[in-house]
């Protein structure tokens, strides 16, 4: 805050400081002292805005401090610093995809905690840059203010989505159920609440800074929270929703940067020097082979493939079906073309392989939109890396910003082509009918079934 | 604008005052945003006079204050009678009405945006902000008009198959829209494009979320678009009026025309107006009714059998204000409790938005957002305290009204799989045996 008041006195000293400056040239003179020192900001000073003036007064971001371990500092001394750098992204790209397999053994209420902590993780990353860039730590309500509204946020998400997955152990609980019944109106209040305290604290000097907080805040509840809750609601749908799309950005990421690596020749986009065309491509390919792989591999345990379900007699999560037509080997005769290849009549296939092709494809093609888009936004606030959480790597963000559209993707396909509306929601509406409307729907529906023949007329079910 | 690009190119004479004053200004502790604008001269833009000439002409002759009154009065009163003929024009003019608003209101916040980050080369960015707006309209239209419509919708084959695939097209326009907001992104412009596309989606969530939630409460019925409606306009008056005769104690640096006597009287003049016409309005099936498309017509009907909110109840007063009235009972709409509810939300919270908008044009240093309304600036202006209401009401509703619509229910039955169709309907059988509804013998 304080450059920002010294903004007036600042740069001022050295352009139009100087006492009896011919003022022509001050005019224009002030401007240049400011924007010789960062050319890249010519454009952003002729429009003289708070924000791309303090474009050129943010400090160049010190280097981030080393958090590599100790131990493996010791163990690569021997190295040149670029082989040096290069293990140390391996050896922490290998202890991450461990970490992943050990939760993904642990189950699906690990899983979710995870989820929970990462979007946490991020929030507070894409805040903490948002605070530097305006420089507003000295107003402390507004921390307070975006931790509540991520608060409310969340709590409306969870109670949508998980307490429709709860339905049965809700229904036991009386406090529960006046908290589901009147979910909507308590979030509501809740925000309100938050959105009443926003106005109240705002200050008379530093009202733009607010109102950017503010809407950075809600940009980032947007894109952090709604995608991790489609994470969550995916997981719900079958580990291997969550688990395949994942890794195929996972894998798209490494196989890019292997093929870009050895060969590597044509720049594919500006805004990431270093990503190539070969690159680009080879990671297609890989990817879909990979998907189609891992797809294969993963349909075959009911583990993943089924559904999670919270049983209230045990109290705990399981993963227990009969898998569905989509996970259940296939015959399917090959096109022509394949055939001279492959040599063979027919192949026994999953359907979900199929589905993991479009998945694989998306990763491949549109995820590094994501991470286009993370570097665009790296570049313009002049920040080498979300944060420092993670050595070598650099923040979470960094790492989950090509997953950023996957997860909605995901979720868009499975409720456009896998499943119908989600039943556990549909019975949980159906019990909070009026009684009579309850009775109606009864009839029309045991109608409906014995007409279809999946209940019979005469049997009780 | 022409006065916001010169800032750069300081008025050669100003320069040796604003030099001396600036001591002065960093004394007073404002930001150097603050100072800033105020050393670069440049006042406000006074927003050019849109007043019809027929309306200069006849109050040629009053002061300028009074002029500014009589001005502001005639359009309210016009704008009063808009709105009263739209209601009578029925609810699809309605829906056509709300959407213009929301365009208008769209496109003013996005031009103050514009304005503030001087983004007005940057030809890509107009162009994705309005595809942005079209992308997320036919994603909630298509929502809404596939749960309201859903027999037109099923006769009809394209529509048929736009409606199931309908997430997935969205999705994919959405992100056709992402990916040229990332192609487009030039070397040195990249923080102004970020606060274009954040300002876009800002002004997004804002802005159509609250249209659509709006006819979402007007194919409730139409008595839950006007009523909230018209308690925050008449909270809007009654507030000034109050203030304008009683007002002292002034209420939140941020408005400092608002006053604490304004507040409380606007507070009790509004729940009264508020109980008077649904008074009035519970009445008429017009207004009472869920909209509803019939197919054979092919348009909308609003007729039903009132539902038991609109029917007339009797209470019993309490001791306290029997002595005051002297009635012992009194015949009241069940509608009529719910709207104190409204009415209290409309006066209590709705300033909110109104303080909310205030503190944003200060923040930007625009007197209003427009210029469309002579005497009143922009339909932003008009509409800052409705902001919260749309949404309560919506809320409200869905909380405490109605449940889940039976219908769509059946219709997403529909769509499951036979073996989750026959866990529902064997929990939903136990359910009912539970509650009695049901004999396990007979089923009738």
């Amino acid at each position: 805050m304080l450059e920002l008041r010294h903004r007036g006195v600042g740069p001022g000293p050295g352009g139009a400081g100087a006492p009896p400056p011919p003022e022509g040239v001050a005019a224009g003179g002030d401007h240049e002292a400011e924007s010789t020192s960062d050319k890249e900001t010519d454009i952003d000073d002729r429009y003289g805005d708070l924000d791309s003036r303090a474009d050129s007064e943010i400090p160049e971001i010190p280097p981030s401090s080393d958090r590599t371990p100790e131990i493996l500092k010791k163990a690569l001394s021997g190295l040149s610093s670029r082989w040096k750098n290069w293990w140390i992204r391996g050896i922490l790209t290998l202890t991450m995809i461990s970490l992943f397999f050990l939760i993904i053994y642990m189950g699906s209420f690990m899983l979710m905690l995870l989820v929970l902590g990462i979007q946490v993780k991020c929030f507070h990353e894409i805040i903490t840059i948002g605070y530097r860039v305006y420089r507003s730590y000295d107003l402390p309500w507004f921390r307070t203010l975006s931790w509540y509204f991520l608060l409310c946020v969340n709590y409306f998400f969870y109670g949508e989505t998980v307490a429709d997955y709860f339905a049965t152990f809700v229904q036991r609980e009386e406090q529960l159920q006046f908290l589901i019944r009147y979910h909507r109106f308590i979030s509501f209040a809740l925000y309100l609440a938050g959105f009443c305290m926003f106005v109240l604290s705002l200050v008379k000097k530093h009202y733009r800074l607010q109102f950017y907080m503010f809407a950075w805040t809600h940009v980032t509840l947007l894109i952090t929270v709604t995608q991790s809750h489609l994470v969550i609601q995916n997981l719900f749908e079958g580990m291997i929703w969550f688990l395949v799309p994942i890794s195929s950005v996972i894998c798209n990421d490494i196989t890019a940067y292997l093929f870009g690596f050895f060969f590597g020749r044509t720049p594919l986009i500006k805004l990431s020097p270093k990503k190539t065309w070969e690159g680009f491509i080879g990671g297609f390919f890989s990817t879909v082979v990979f998907g189609f792989i891992a797809a294969y591999v993963l349909s075959k345990y009911q583990y993943f493939v089924c559904p999670v379900e919270y049983r209230s007699d045990v109290n705990s999560f399981v993963t227990e079906c009969e898998p569905s037509e989509l996970f259940q080997l296939q015959s399917y005769s090959l096109p022509p073309f394949l055939k001279a290849v492959l040599r063979r009549e027919r192949v026994n296939l999953y359907p979900f392989q199929i589905h993991s092709i479009a998945l694989s494809t998306f990763a491949s093609l549109i995820g590094p939109f994501g991470g286009f888009f993370a570097s665009g936004f790296k570049r313009a606030f002049k920040i080498k890396d979300f944060a420092n959480t993670i050595p070598g790597h650099g923040g979470i963000m960094d790492r989950f910003d090509c997953q950023y559209l996957m997860a909605t993707f995901v979720h868009v396909y499975i409720t456009s082509f896998i499943r119908g509306p989600n039943p556990s929601k549909v019975l949980q509406q159906l019990l909070v009918l009026q009684p009579e409307q309850q009775l109606n729907i009864y009839k029309t529906l045991k109608m409906h079934l014995i007409e279809k023949g999946i209940l019979q007329p005469t049997l009780k079910v | 604008m022409n006065e916001l690009r010169l800032r750069a190119v300081r008025d050669p004479d100003a320069p040796p005052v604003e030099k001396e004053s600036e001591p002065e200004v960093k004394a007073d502790g404002e930001t150097a945003s603050d100072s800033e604008n105020r050393v670069e001269a440049a006042p406000l833009v006074t927003p050019a006079d849109d007043t019809p000439e027929v309306l200069n002409r006849a109050l040629s002759n009053l002061s300028s204050r009074w002029k500014n009154w009589w001005v502001r009065g005639i359009l309210t009163l016009a704008m009063i009678a808009f709105f009263f003929i739209i209601i009578y024009l029925g609810p699809m003019v309605l829906m056509i009405i709300v959407m213009c608003v929301q365009i208008k209101c769209f496109q003013e916040i996005i031009t103050i945006g514009y304005n503030v980050y001087h983004s007005y080369e940057l030809p890509w960015f107009r162009t994705l902000s309005w595809y942005f707006l079209l992308c997320v309209n036919y994603f909630f239209y298509g929502e809404t008009v596939t749960d309201y419509f859903f027999t037109l919708v099923q006769r009809e084959e394209p529509l048929r198959i736009l409606s199931k695939y309908h997430r997935f097209i969205s999705f994919t326009l959405y992100l056709i829209g992402f990916c040229m907001f990332v192609l487009s992104l030039v070397k040195k412009h990249y923080r102004l494009q970020f606060y274009m596309f954040g300002w876009t989606h800002v002004t997004l969530l804002i802005v159509v979320t609250q249209s659509h939630l709006v006819i979402h409460n007007l194919f409730e019925g139409m008595i839950w678009f006007i009523v909230p409606i018209s308690c925050v306009i008449c909270n809007d008056i009654m507030a000034y009026m109050f203030g304008f005769f009683f007002g002292r104690t002034p209420l939140i640096k941020l408005s400092p025309k608002k006053t604490w006597e304004g507040f409380i009287g606007g507070f009790f003049a509004t729940v009264l107006f508020g109980l008077l016409l649904s008074y009035v309005m519970s009445g008429y099936r017009c207004f009472v009714c869920p909209v509803e498309y019939n197919n054979d017509t092919n348009s909308f009907t609003v007729d039903c059998e009132p539902s038991d909110l609109f029917r007339l109840h009797e209470y019993n007063i309490p001791e306290v204000i029997q002595s005051v009235i002297g009635w012992k009972i009194i015949r009241m709409y069940p509608f009529q409790i719910h709207s104190i509810a409204l009415s209290t939300f409309a006066s209590l919270i709705g300033p909110f938005g109104g303080f909310f908008a205030s503190g944003f044009k200060r923040a930007f240093k625009i007197k209003d957002f427009a210029n469309t309304i002579p005497g009143h600036g922009g339909i932003m202006d008009r509409f800052d305290c409705q902001y919260l209401m749309a949404t309560f009401v919506n809320v409200y509703i869905a909380s405490f009204i109605r449940g889940p619509n039976p219908s769509k229910l059946i219709q997403q039955f529909m769509n499951l799989r036979p073996e989750q169709q026959l866990h529902i309907f064997s929990t939903l059988k136990s359910h009912l045996i539970d509650k009695g509804m049901l004999t396990d013998t007979t089923e009738d």
